[in-house]
């Protein structure tokens, strides 16, 4: 009976090679996602939205909302600011530099989370690494502890996510015939006129795809503030684990699971239409 | 060299020296912790020991955890790489609509909130009548392994020449031999490469394992984590030095078989 709806997909029988893999995530992976959506959407009386509306009510959810918010905003920022000039210096550093480079890049994502923000929570004490080297330069008069403290997370996480904002955009960077720019110079165009109508225009879909991955995953991060500031400081993510792991109430930590993953996929979304437009148009 | 070039150049080793330093860091401190002999993470140590080694190898808990990371990542590491190249043949090779969905789905995990996923995973799994916290923790597993060889083995195999295959066949190879002949060969480093990210990446997984541990059965991170929130000390770091050793290797391995800027691409 299928056979008849969708012919095209099985006069090619290769495409069942696809249907073990494809039929597993279905029932392991999309069942259970579409379950957990459906489920924060139906009440005692059937489909209901009550849980949203009581969630939304209670002003300490607000302030989780603003701080995860927030929180990835000052991420994302800090990636950038870092991760742009960096993936330019990948691009244009010698061999034996970019291949420093790539490892010091590489590596990093093969550390679990705990890993490294277990490293972060030693970096981060009054008498660690930061915390030294701003008194040294004479930055800071005393020493400070950063652990704990929001600069400290967003530091931390910032770090952490550094690699998936340098790549994307190094992924776009060493397509730039550099040629152009010069090009620019010859045709009289200041550096700055060159920058924001030759080169940021170029980069743009690697930024757009760079930030929404570091701003999707400083939104869902778990480990990293757990170690880095504590209880005192909820995010979305770190209420939906608490309320399932410590809290038991699993009608919250569904709510907030799935504010979570709109959030996500919404953002997934956003993206890939925003870099299609922007190559779209580029062409 | 203009002026303006040896700027630029000090410039770009500035801002890599900068890159570098900041994303090692962690990694750096971790390693110089494990070596020292101080209790309170003094930096730099002031005497060199490996109490937190022996100190290791006496922990509680801590090999049972390895061993079941080690086998939930074997095996949910083979269970996706046969499934994954099944479906990335298919997705080469076949020419049947919605192509582009299935692809985007099988590397869905890699985007959505690993939080999330485990928290309907664990409402799923329960509805599905599935109880068992080891065979839970490896169905779990291989939707965290299997994106990783889908999107290497699709990209190699989109490179590869099936021409070859013809050739081979027309020079007598039977075609199960032309592709265990040809085709695995030329496979081969993307297959590894691939496997071994998605083995470290199981080793790795925290926020969906958490779901799925009990006081009897529980992976690396949750144990290490355990440890950190219980009494924080530099034998953590003697064991995270020995995960950035792993992760060493597999980047020592991964550039011998393919390179670090294909490594790199995204």
């Amino acid at each position: 009976m299928t056979t008849k709806s969708a012919p095209s997909a099985w006069r090619d029988p290769v495409a069942l090679l696809a249907a073990p893999a494809v039929l597993y995530l279905l029932v392991v992976y999309a069942f259970p996602l579409l379950w957990l959506f459906m489920k924060s959407l139906t009440g005692p009386g059937g489909l209901t939205i009550q849980p949203y509306v009581s969630f939304l009510s209670d002003p300490f959810n607000w302030r989780v909302v603003g701080n995860t918010l927030r929180v990835a905003a000052w991420v994302t920022v800090v990636c950038f600011v870092i991760g742009y000039p960096a993936a330019f210096a990948l691009a244009r550093a010698g061999a034996v530099l970019q291949a420093v480079m790539l490892v010091s890049i590489i590596l990093p994502l093969s550390v679990g989370a705990v890993v490294k923000a277990f490293a972060w929570q030693i970096v981060l004490r009054r008498d660690g690494i930061v915390s030294q080297t701003l008194v040294g330069l004479g930055l800071w008069d005393e020493p400070q502890r950063l652990l704990f403290t929001e600069t400290g997370l967003v530091l931390g996480a910032a770090n952490i996510f550094l690699p998936f904002m340098i790549l994307p955009i190094y992924s776009v960077v060493k397509l730039i015939d550099p040629r152009l720019s010069e090009a620019g110079a010859t045709l009289g165009a200041t550096p700055l006129y060159r920058f924001t109508h030759v080169t940021l225009p170029l980069t743009l879909p690697g930024i757009v795809s760079g930030v929404a991955f570091v701003f999707s995953m400083s939104v869902s991060m778990f480990v990293i503030p757990s170690l880095l500031i504590g209880d005192r400081f909820q995010t979305l993510a770190t209420l939906t684990g608490r309320s399932f792991l410590l809290m038991r109430n699993e009608q919250l930590g569904s709510t907030t699971a799935v504010i979570l993953l709109v959030l996500a996929v919404s953002i997934v979304v956003g993206s890939t239409w925003l870099a299609r437009r922007i190559g779209g148009s580029q062409t | 060299m203009t002026a303006l070039e040896r700027a630029s150049q000090y410039i770009v080793w500035f801002i890599a020296g900068f890159t570098v330093l900041f994303l090692m860091t962690p990694l750096v401190v971790t390693i110089a912790v494990s070596f020292g002999s101080s209790t309170v993470f003094t930096l730099p140590p002031p005497d060199w020991s490996l109490r937190w080694y022996e100190r290791m190898a006496g922990m509680r808990g801590l090999l049972p955890a390895l061993v079941v990371s080690l086998q939930i990542a074997a095996v949910s590491t083979a269970v996706a790489m046969v499934l994954g190249t099944l479906c990335a043949i298919a997705l080469v090779r076949g020419r049947f609509p919605g192509r582009e969905t299935i692809s985007t789905f099988l590397v869905s995990p890699l985007m959505l909130p690993g939080l999330v996923i485990g928290i309907a995973m664990l409402q799923g799994f329960k509805a599905m009548g599935l109880r068992d916290v080891y065979a839970s923790l490896l169905v779990a597993h291989v939707v965290i392994t299997l994106p990783y060889i889908v999107r290497t083995v699709v990209g190699a195999l989109s490179l590869f020449d099936f021409s070859l295959i013809d050739a081979a066949r027309t020079l007598g190879c039977s075609y199960p031999a032309a592709l265990v002949r040809v085709l695995v060969p030329a496979l081969a480093p993307a297959f590894l490469t691939s496997g071994m990210f998605a083995f470290l990446a199981s080793m790795d997984n925290y926020p969906i394992s958490m779901f799925f541990t009990d006081a009897w059965t529980k992976t690396l991170p949750i144990q290490m984590l355990q440890y950190v929130e219980e009494r924080p000390d530099p034998t953590i770091a003697a064991i995270s030095a020995g995960l950035v050793l792993l992760a060493i290797l597999a980047l020592i391995i991964g550039d011998r078989l393919v390179g670090l800027r294909k490594m790199a691409d995204f």
